[in-house]
This record gives C-alpha cells, sequence and structure tokens, in this order.
C-alpha cells in the first residue's frame, strides 16, 4: 500500500512595533500587540477555523483513513493562547481524535540549527514542554526543523535527541536522478529517517492552485489524482507539505481550495492505490531506501531550496551575528521579560523581512513582510535589539555583583 | 533706505535653510530701521509682521505694458528651453507670443490682465513659476516706485530681480545661498546654472554666504571678484538651549543630521564611525534624516558590522530634532560642499561639541569648532574619539562656543548689507 503524508506548517511570528531610536534605552516592549492580534484574528476567520473543521469532518467521516500532520511554533501557540483561544481548542479537538500528528520544533522558529547547537536544543526542549502543555501531554517523535532547514549535521544533532526522523524538502539539487517519493536515512547516522517533501505536487496546491496563468488551472481532485496514479508504481510515499496558511489565507476560499480538500479524500481513497498516513506511520511501514547525503543546508524556501531568504546578505548577517553572540549571557538570567525576548527576537521571520532579493522571489517576500522595505525591517530590528543588549548587559551584571 | 526684496519662502512655511535666513535678514534690517517690501509667490497669512508683505499671487499683470515686452521674450525663451508646459492654454499662448512679438491689438485683452496663483513650492512646474514670478515682479516694480534698492535671493528670484532692475531702473543686488554647483555637484543644470549667471551679471553687486561660495561665484560663472562680497549667516537666537530631554542609553552619542545625499558626505561619517568603534566599543552613533543615499548607508553599516551600535532616525521633524542635539555628545558635519551650513550652530546653542568639514562656509564664522577635510576620515575619527575622551577640550568648546555665538547675530549682519547697499548705491550715482 503507498501512501500520502499530509503535513501542515502552522506559524506566526511576533511582529515587531515600529521602535524608533529614541526608545532605545526607555522602552523594553518590542511585540506590535495590535498588528499581531488582527493577523492572527483574521487568519484564524479565513483558516484556521474553517479549515480546522473541515478536517475534523472529514477525519470522522473516514473514520481515521484521512489523517493530517501539523508542525506548530511556539510564538504561533503562544499567540493563539493570547489572542484566539477559540483556535487553540479547535485544533486540541483535532489532536484528540488520534488521527492527527504532531511535530516537534524549535519554540521560537528560529535558526539556531545554523549557529548554536546549545541553543538549538534549548529551543527544542521548550517546544516540547509547550506541546506537552497544550496538548495534554503529548510527546512528539517526528522533527521538523524551521523552514525544513536540513542538513547532515544538523540531521545528526536530531538524532541525538532522540527523534526517528525529520522532515525536509525534496531539493532538485539534492535529490538529482533520485525520486522523493521514497524514505531515506541520515548520511552521518542512518538510525534516523528522512522525508522529503515533494514539492511539484505540493506547491500545485500551495503556490498555484488560484493561479489563473497557470496552465493547469484550475486544479481539480480529478486532474490531481490522474497526477498521483501518475508516479512510478515502486514509489512508496507522497510527501504533500505545505504552510497551513494556503487553505483561505494564501490561497482564498473563493479559489475553491476548501472544497478542492473536501473531495480529495474521497478521489484518493476510490480511485488511487493511495492511503494517509503519518510521518511516524510511514517510518514504521516502509524502510529506508538509501541515505541522503546534504552537506550544505537547504530549506524549503524560493527557487534555490537554500538559506538566502534569512541569511547571506549583509544587514541579515549582521543582524544575525549581533544577536547570537548574546547567547551565552542570555542562558544565564533567570529573566521571564529576557526569555521570551530572547525567543521572540530569533524568529527566522525577522530575517526573512531582511531579504533583499528582488528580482526572484521578491514578490513573495513583500506579502509577507509588513516592512515597507529590507532597510526598514534592518533598522527597526537593530533598535530593538540594541536595547535588549543593554537589557542583558545590565541582567548580567547584576547578577555578578550579587 | 527701501529694499524691493524677491524671496522664495518665509518662516512659518518653509521647506529649507533660505527662508529662515530671509527671516533673519529681514529681522536684522528691521532692527536698523531699514524699510521692507518682501515678496514671495505666496502668502499663508501667518508671517510675521516685520516687512511690507506683497503676494505675488495677488498681483494683477497688465500684459500689455509695453515695457514688459523685452523680459517676456527672455522668459518665453526660458520656458521653451527648460521643456515646460506654458501657463497659457496653446492658442492663447500663440496669441499672446504675437502680441508681445509684433505689438498687435487684435486680440482679447481678458487674457493679458490676469492674476497668476503660485503654489510657491519646489515642485515640478517651479521653471514656469520662478518666470511667472518674473512677470509679476515687473508688475510690481512699475506699480510702485517707493524703493531704492533691489535685492533677489538665489536663482528662483534672480528673474524677478532682474525683470524689476530693468523695469525700474534701480540697482540690483543678488544674494547666493547656494549654487547649482553645492546641490548637484559637477552634473549641473544648465538652465539653472544660466539663470544663476545672468542673476548674477545682471546685478550690481553680489552677495555670497561664505568665502567658498564666492569662490565658486567667481571661478564657475566669471563674476570679477571685487563685485561680491561676503556676507556670512548668523542666528535667530543666540541663547544656550538647556533641554531637559535625557538620553536613555549609557553610551555616548555622536550624530550625523542632515539630507543623506552626496552633497552632505554622509559615507565619511560611517568610515570614521567604525574606526572611532574599533577602539572604543562604548558609542553610539546617529545618522539622522533622509535621502538617496540612506540605503546605501544601511548596507555600509551592516557590511562593517557595526548595526548595533550605529542607529537611523530616518527624517526628523519638531521636538525630535531639539532631542537629537540636546543627547549628542559630538556633532559632525562631513558635508563635501556647503555654501554655509547652519545646524552646527544649532550643535552649540545645545552645548554640543561639533565637528565640521573645511569644505563648509560656517568654518569660517565657528572658531571653536574641529575642522577636518571631508575625506580625511582618520582626522575625523580622530575628532571624534578626542573630543569623547579628553573632556577638557570638550569643556572648552562649549564655553567658547556660547560666547562664540553672541557674535553671529543677524543685526550684525545687517548693519553690513547696508553698508554693502549703500556702496552699491553709490558706485551707480
Amino acid at each position: 500500500m503507498r501512501t500520502i503524508c499530509f503535513y501542515f506548517q502552522v506559524h506566526q511570528p511576533y511582529r515587531i512595533k515600529p521602535y524608533r531610536f529614541f526608545d532605545i534605552g526607555d522602552d523594553h516592549y518590542y511585540w506590535d500587540d495590535f498588528l499581531n492580534r488582527s493577523v492572527i484574528r483574521r487568519v484564524a476567520q479565513k483558516c484556521y477555523l474553517p479549515m480546522n473543521t473541515l478536517l475534523l469532518e472529514l477525519i470522522h467521516r473516514y473514520d481515521g483513513k484521512f489523517k493530517v500532520t501539523f508542525s506548530m511554533s511556539g510564538t504561533f501557540m503562544d499567540q493563539m493562547e493570547t489572542f484566539a483561544p477559540d483556535v487553540l481548542e479547535s485544533f486540541r479537538k483535532l489532536v484528540a481524535t488520534g488521527h492527527v500528528e504532531l511535530l516537534s520544533e524549535t519554540n521560537g522558529h528560529t535558526l539556531s540549527s545554523l549557529k548554536s547547537k546549545e541553543a538549538f536544543q534549548r529551543g527544542v526542549n521548550r517546544h516540547q514542554e509547550k506541546i506537552k502543555k497544550h496538548f495534554d501531554g503529548y510527546e512528539p517523535k517526528v522533527f521538523r526543523n524551521t523552514e525544513l532547514i536540513y542538513s547532515d549535521d544538523i540531521g545528526e544533532v536530531i538524532a541525538e535527541l532522540g527523534y526517528e526522523g525529520v522532515l525536509t524538502e525534496g531539493a532538485k539539487h539534492v535529490l538529482g536522478w533520485k525520486s522523493p517519493n521514497y524514505v531515506y536515512t541520515n548520511a552521518h547516522n542512518p538510525k534516523l529517517k528522512v522525508l522529503l517533501k515533494n514539492f511539484q505536487l505540493s506547491d500545485d496546491i500551495a503556490f498555484r492552485f488560484g493561479n489563473k496563468t497557470w496552465a493547469d488551472y484550475p486544479l481539480t481532485t480529478d486532474k490531481f489524482v490522474n497526477w498521483i496514479n501518475a508516479i512510478p508504481k515502486q514509489e512508496q510515499v507522497l510527501n504533500l507539505f505545505m504552510d497551513y496558511e494556503t487553505f483561505g489565507e494564501h490561497q482564498w476560499a473563493e479559489t475553491g481550495i476548501f472544497e478542492f480538500m473536501r473531495s480529495l479524500p474521497e478521489a484518493v481513497l476510490s480511485r488511487t492505490d493511495f492511503n494517509f498516513s503519518t510521518p511516524s506511520e510511514v517510518f514504521a511501514g516502509s524502510k529506508p531506501v538509501d541515505m541522503i547525503h546534504v552537506p550544505v543546508p537547504i530549506s524549503w524556501a524560493d527557487e534555490e531550496r537554500d538559506l538566502t531568504a534569512w541569511l547571506g546578505n549583509d544587514l541579515q548577517d549582521e543582524a544575525f551575528d549581533r544577536l547570537y553572540e548574546l547567547e551565552a549571557l542570555v542562558r544565564d538570567i533567570d529573566d521571564m521579560d529576557i526569555q521570551r525576548d530572547w525567543t521572540y527576537l530569533q524568529t527566522s521571520d525577522h530575517f526573512y523581512y531582511m531579504c533583499t532579493k528582488f528580482f526572484s522571489d521578491g514578490d513573495i517576500h513583500s506579502y509577507f513582510s509588513p516592512y515597507d522595505s529590507p532597510y526598514d525591517a534592518f533598522i527597526n530590528y537593530m533598535n530593538v535589539l540594541s536595547d535588549f543588549i543593554l537589557r542583558v548587559k545590565e541582567k548580567s551584571k547584576e547578577k555578578k555583583l550579587a | 533706505m527701501r529694499v524691493l526684496m524677491f524671496g522664495w519662502e518665509f518662516p512659518p512655511h518653509i521647506s529649507g535653510g533660505l527662508g529662515t535666513a530671509c527671516y533673519g535678514l529681514v529681522k536684522g534690517l528691521a532692527h536698523h530701521n531699514q524699510e521692507i517690501i518682501f515678496v514671495v509667490p505666496k502668502l499663508w497669512g501667518d508671517e510675521e509682521p516685520l516687512a511690507d508683505f506683497v503676494n505675488a499671487s495677488d498681483v494683477t499683470l497688465d500684459y500689455r505694458e509695453k515695457k514688459f515686452k523685452s523680459i517676456w521674450k527672455n522668459l518665453t525663451y526660458l520656458e521653451v528651453s527648460s521643456f515646460l508646459v506654458p501657463y497659457l492654454g496653446p492658442e492663447e499662448y500663440q496669441k499672446f507670443t504675437d502680441y508681445a512679438i509684433h505689438d498687435r491689438t487684435d486680440v482679447d485683452e481678458s487674457i493679458f490682465t490676469s492674476k497668476y496663483a503660485f503654489s510657491g513650492k519646489y515642485g515640478k512646474n517651479l521653471m514656469e513659476e520662478v518666470s511667472r514670478y518674473a512677470l509679476t515682479a515687473a508688475q510690481i516694480a512699475r506699480d510702485r516706485d517707493d524703493f531704492d534698492i533691489i535685492h533677489a535671493h538665489d536663482w528662483l528670484s534672480f528673474p524677478a530681480g532682474i525683470a524689476a532692475k530693468e523695469i525700474s531702473g534701480k540697482p540690483l543686488v543678488a544674494h547666493v545661498h547656494a549654487t547649482e554647483f553645492d546641490r548637484s555637484g559637477e552634473s549641473v543644470n544648465p538652465p539653472v546654472f544660466e539663470i544663476e549667471k545672468a542673476g548674477m551679471e545682471a546685478a550690481d553687486h553680489v552677495l555670497a554666504v561664505s568665502h567658498l561660495t564666492k569662490n565658486t561665484i567667481v571661478k564657475k560663472y566669471g563674476i570679477p571678484a571685487e563685485k561680491v562680497s561676503v556676507l556670512h549667516n548668523a542666528v535667530l537666537d543666540a541663547s544656550i538651549i538647556k533641554s531637559k530631554y535625557q538620553k536613555k542609553v549609557p553610551e555616548k552619542i555622536v550624530t550625523f543630521l542632515g539630507r543623506i545625499t552626496f552633497q552632505k558626505g554622509p559615507e565619511y561619517f560611517v568610515e570614521a564611525a567604525k574606526k572611532v568603534l574599533e577602539r572604543d566599543p562604548n558609542v553610539r552613533f546617529v545618522m539622522a534624516g533622509s535621502g538617496d543615499l540612506l540605503n546605501r548607508m544601511i548596507d555600509r553599516v551592516a557590511e562593517l558590522n557595526i548595526a548595533s551600535k550605529f542607529h537611523f532616525t530616518g527624517f526628523l521633524k519638531g521636538d525630535d530634532v531639539d532631542h537629537m542635539y540636546a543627547i549628542s555628545d559630538v556633532y559632525v558635519m562631513p558635508s563635501v560642499s556647503e555654501p554655509f551650513g547652519i545646524s552646527p550652530l544649532e550643535a552649540v546653542r545645545h552645548n554640543t561639541p561639533t565637528i565640521i568639514s573645511k569644505q563648509s562656509g560656517v568654518a569660517e564664522v565657528l572658531v571653536n569648532a574641529i575642522k577636518i577635510d571631508f575625506w580625511d576620515i582618520d582626522a575625523m575619527a580622530d575628532a571624534i574619539f578626542a573630543l569623547l575622551h579628553y573632556r577638557s577640550i570638550a569643556e572648552m568648546f562649549k564655553e567658547l562656543g556660547s560666547q562664540e555665538l553672541k557674535r553671529l547675530k543677524w543685526e550684525h549682519v545687517a548693519e553690513k548689507l547696508v553698508v554693502a547697499y549703500e556702496k552699491t548705491l553709490s558706485e551707480r550715482s
């Protein structure tokens, strides 16, 4: 039996309020509560609530034959708790069906795996605690890193943390002639299994679904099922990974995305030899075919599937380096506000806003950014970071004196 | 003496330093009991009643006045050469040029008496407004004969000054606050250059805001040096400002405040900041303002890895400007070319030690400041470091700077101006 693995990423960053030079040393609250609340309320109405309702209905209708997987960032869970307890409640209901798997990630949706093993592990532990707290003691077994960032080395660290598998991008330059539709293993530690995103079929739903200039528009379940049936018989698993906000937010309800998802399980179950699984079930049911070599980190972003959406230009590197210089100091400070801000400041989105790749993927970047330009994003972030540095130094001085 | 003065803006409605300088000058002249008829393209009604204000938008032009013909011919040339849509519709425009050139009378007269509503802004139709303003000036000069001398500020009002001189036969003083070379480097805008040159050539006397500017006028515009005299700017209020605004960071602050453009030399400030931070990390640099080089400066700051100590505030206005001066420990003006540059004097009023480039006019009057070449980033870094660490220099500058300000009053400037007027008049008679 072949299987489809649906995984949805649920994430919202804590966006920073307009923070001026004059505020440095004076105003220690950085977060734009109004904007963050209005974003999450809007997305709740357009996506989280209706899509959760639909998924719950499908799980019940197919009596567990249809199942999905979520990864929720810590910053999302925190905002849900504050601004949208109704959304949290509906996710709890989904998880309680037993047909929804939750993945592990870093609490702050951070890029720490690229910088500091220790910061990374601490972030992962915090996330686990949060999942446990919100979802009735749930313990994730499978890992997904921020933006599906993965390399052989990162995989090794994930294996050390005790996970049986990890999800990442089926990047062309890594796969070469190989297919993403198999289970692979980490190149250093064969115990860690790796699932690769089929970006062709995933992006047909996530990016191209409502695009009227796309040759295959409109995408119907018939068409999609035909493509699934065209996958060579020996290939085992189809990984459809995407942002959860695809449903109703990136692709509006008017595009018919909800109807598509409503009828997809029926079409797949009746007209293909695929069923639905969660990553843990895939790992339990299939044998890895080979190891996958990823010497240089990959991600699921942009055409390049590399890290250049977050790091690489001078603005991003400067902000990133200044932030992680603080790690050793922050670690020893027992202060809730400092720890919270440290987590939220690490969120990858802040670095994404500073991206200057205007020509290839600039439109996607500007769609997600609350700033007019990467320069504005950089200035605002650095002002906040400058204040944070002052607070951290102050606190660690106090600690030394005590 | 009665002075017919043409300006472009007057406080409180100003967009640049020209309005402030006109205000100071008028105030100073009033102090010496000189009478001024001050013409601006647009009056708002809330100007301080220091002069007999004339709103150019209220003046009715009589285009049939024969004397205007030569002016009009020159102006049509100006408008045509600068590729601007004329104010009149194409047909009316044709009729009018016909009338002006061939002295015809068979056209509808209502076209030729009209008012022109000036915006008084530096907008798209600037060239058109400048020439309309000249026609209005001619009308004013014909209507009233109660002045002895004409004084025009910068190229925007030079055509007005020339026209008024032609109609009235009174002498003209052209006052240069900035030249096209300061604004645009070597890539000057030819029509603007031509107007500047024509204004200075037509003038009986030329005033420059600094020796630096006089030098430009002599070298680039070919005006004889003896026809040009230097009249430095001053401060409106020489009192020391004791701000209650407190700085909120422990580090010392070094500030650049101005437009982030080629003329102001922001890149030298960034490079000097890097050098200072290498030796002393307990300093914060602030670049306040905006301009076409802003993003390039941000890139450079990130590239030098100093962004957690180098901040950008964007354009500041109102109280924020005062706050910025108040919390600064050193103020730097590294201008590549600055005819005068009033902002270091503002810094002195806030008791902030200043570093200014030798390529600025203010360097000629401000003694108690460190002066460096704009390109010499080592010297700039040294000076910043010294002012931050050797308190004695900074204290000395504070003390002497405030005394120095008291000598930089508009009354003194106006006194010199009256002498220049008298000399100009006596040379004519």
